[in-house]
């Protein structure tokens, strides 16, 4: 069992409830039912929503994720969950239906971070993770360069985003041009159509004396705003698509040339990328040309892993079963602000068995 | 018969083993807080205390609120996984009714548990195990005439003395409660809140609040 353990993952830090199943590093199942179009008209993601969401699709997501994998809930050898970071009542419901079906069903259970299983979900599409591992990881709610010499136990900051991160840049560009949420895909879709070079937009802490690691998004978010309301000012029509284009080559250009200076300072081969706005197609591109350049090893998950779901946390899961992982408590909290330093929640103590 | 109960729906967490004649075991602490923190551990002590095996459990028995949200599905979601995991049946009861049984009032009363933003939850009772009002949600002060001079029960009515004069015990709910409650319900053939297999499913009362994003707001000066 050890080597190739059977877990089930649940993830519902914010508008997908996502139910996955690993053997070791083999994906079984990757179920998620998402609340996405009953946020969209809001413009973002109400929490209070997504707990109701969460609620009614928590045990079908289960069975669901069980009946694609072939497997009986007997089988299994642990249950993960992601404890954190994420919203705190949406993450509370996944917790808890956690708690319960580790404990009817006698498995250990495994509060993980939403964070590093972003990262460790490319097991399942790369095999084992490189130790150290440089990682890039990218959502609407972080963006952070992170060196992890174990995934389990050891994730270290090397920089992260002083203001927004590039999934909020994202959403709020989309905003201004008025195309929706949530605007990552949709800006990729346009961006498919423009001239990336039409605007020369920003790119943040990139002087020879800022911060090597860190991000900035805000600078090039008020530059689109400025250009596109002057456009419209002066009742001249938006272009559209370049300017989708042109932001969208600003910021992989920023994300894509400070994860490489940080393998190149760390001696390291390799470059992960993980988290949602790892599935847009131009950071893929770009990260793929500047990698090949490098001499590096790129190691991206197709897209579908990439956005929050189930499967990665169950990997984080079994890369803990693995190892001997303490399981967590019986009293293991949700924890909206669990620091990406923490990759194993273990609870207060309270345990059980 | 051996079910297990439990509530989050208020600020106790609450849990109790019962085999259909008695309460076996009981735990409830008071902790608004932690709900998601609490209930395992204490469905864990009352299932030992109580010595009961979880495969010789026949029923989950859980309060489906009204109760603010957040702890409410802490209770409802920690069922149905226990209903799913274990193949048996879980019988949602409004948390209003548990408190209404516990207290055993013989005639007209009223319970009331606190919905927070200066609110309650509450329904009128015409005895023990009979509401004869739905559960609602309201401003102590708007519905002073409708509960005027009756007995009230529950946490909710004990914080607007000036408008529930006649206080009465239990304050809090007890899982225990709950489960004799749908024990008898279970001898009697009565229904529960989820008829026909459907899930528990939560009296929320209240819409999601859904902040609508402010107006994109320029950054050019006007
Ligand atoms: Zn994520």
């Amino acid at each position: 069992m050890a080597d190739e353990p059977l877990v089930l993952g649940i993830e519902t830090s914010c508008d997908e409830t996502g139910v996955g199943i690993v053997r070791g590093h083999t994906l079984l199942a990757d179920a998620v039912a998402s609340s996405v179009d009953e946020h969209a008209r809001f413009g973002g993601v109400v929490p209070e929503v997504a707990s109701r969401a969460h609620l009614e699709a928590m045990v079908p997501t289960i069975q669901r994720a069980l009946k694609e994998a072939g497997v009986a809930a007997g089988d299994l050898d642990g249950i993960a969950v992601t404890a954190g970071p994420g919203l705190a009542g949406a993450l509370l419901v996944g917790v808890s239906a956690a708690k319960a079906y580790a404990y009817a069903l006698g498995k250990p259970l495994y509060g993980v971070n939403h964070l590093a299983s972003h990262i460790c979900v490319d097991q399942l599409e790369h095999g084992a993770l490189p130790e150290p591992t440089m990682a890039l990881l990218v959502s609407g709610g972080h963006s952070s360069l992170l060196l992890a010499p174990d995934i389990t136990s050891d994730v270290r900051t090397l920089g992260s985003t002083i203001d927004d991160a590039a999934g909020e840049a994202f959403d709020k560009v989309a905003r201004v041009l008025g195309l929706g949420f949530p605007g990552g895909p949709v800006i990729d879709r346009w961006a498919k159509e423009g001239d990336p070079d039409a605007i020369r937009f920003p790119r943040g802490l990139t002087g020879s004396r800022d911060p090597h690691y860190d991000f900035s998004f805000s600078g090039v978010n008020t530059a689109v705003a400025r250009r596109v309301e002057e456009r419209r000012r002066e009742g001249v029509e938006v272009p559209i698509a370049d300017v989708a284009a042109s932001f969208q080559e600003a910021v992989t250009d920023v994300l894509t040339r400070k994860a490489i200076r940080a393998c190149r300072d760390n001696g390291v081969d390799h470059l992960m990328i993980g988290g949602g706005v790892a599935a847009n197609s131009r950071l893929r591109s770009m990260a793929e040309e500047r990698c090949a350049d490098a001499g590096l090893k790129l190691r991206v998950p197709r897209p579908k892993l990439c956005t929050d779901n189930g499967a990665m946390v169950a990997a984080l899961g079994a890369e803990m079963v693995a190892r001997n992982v303490t399981p967590s408590s019986l009293d293991l909290p949700a924890d909206a602000s669990l620091p990406v330093t923490e990759p194993h929640v273990p609870g207060h103590g309270h345990g059980h068995g | 018969m051996l079910l297990l109960a439990f509530d989050t729906a208020t600020p106790a967490v609450t849990a109790a083993v019962h085999d259909g004649t008695t309460v076996l075991a009981e735990s409830t602490s008071i902790d608004a807080r932690r709900h998601g923190e609490l209930l395992m551990p204490a469905v864990d002590c009352v299932l030992r205390e109580a010595g009961a095996e979880l495969d010789a459990v026949t029923g989950i028995v859980v309060g489906v609120g009204p109760g603010p949200y957040t702890g409410l599905r802490v209770g409802l979601v920690t069922a149905a996984a226990f209903g799913d995991a274990l193949g048996i049946p879980v019988h949602g009861i409004c948390t209003l009714d548990g408190l209404a049984y516990a207290s055993g009032i013989d005639g007209p009363f009223v319970v009331a548990t606190d919905a927070r933003r200066k609110e309650v939850y509450w329904a009128h009772y015409a005895g023990p195990r009979t509401r004869s009002s739905d559960p609602a949600v309201d401003r102590p002060g708007d519905i002073a005439t409708q509960v005027a001079g009756l007995p009230a029960v529950g946490a909710g009515a004990a914080l607007y003395p000036e408008v529930f004069t006649d206080i009465r015990a239990p304050a809090d709910q007890s899982a225990g409660a709950l489960a004799a409650l749908a024990a008898a319900k279970l001898a009697e053939g009565e229904p529960f809140e989820n008829e026909g297999g459907l899930p528990a499913l939560p009296l929320y009362l209240r819409r999601p609040d859904a902040q609508v994003p402010a107006a994109y707001k320029a950054v050019l000066p006007k």
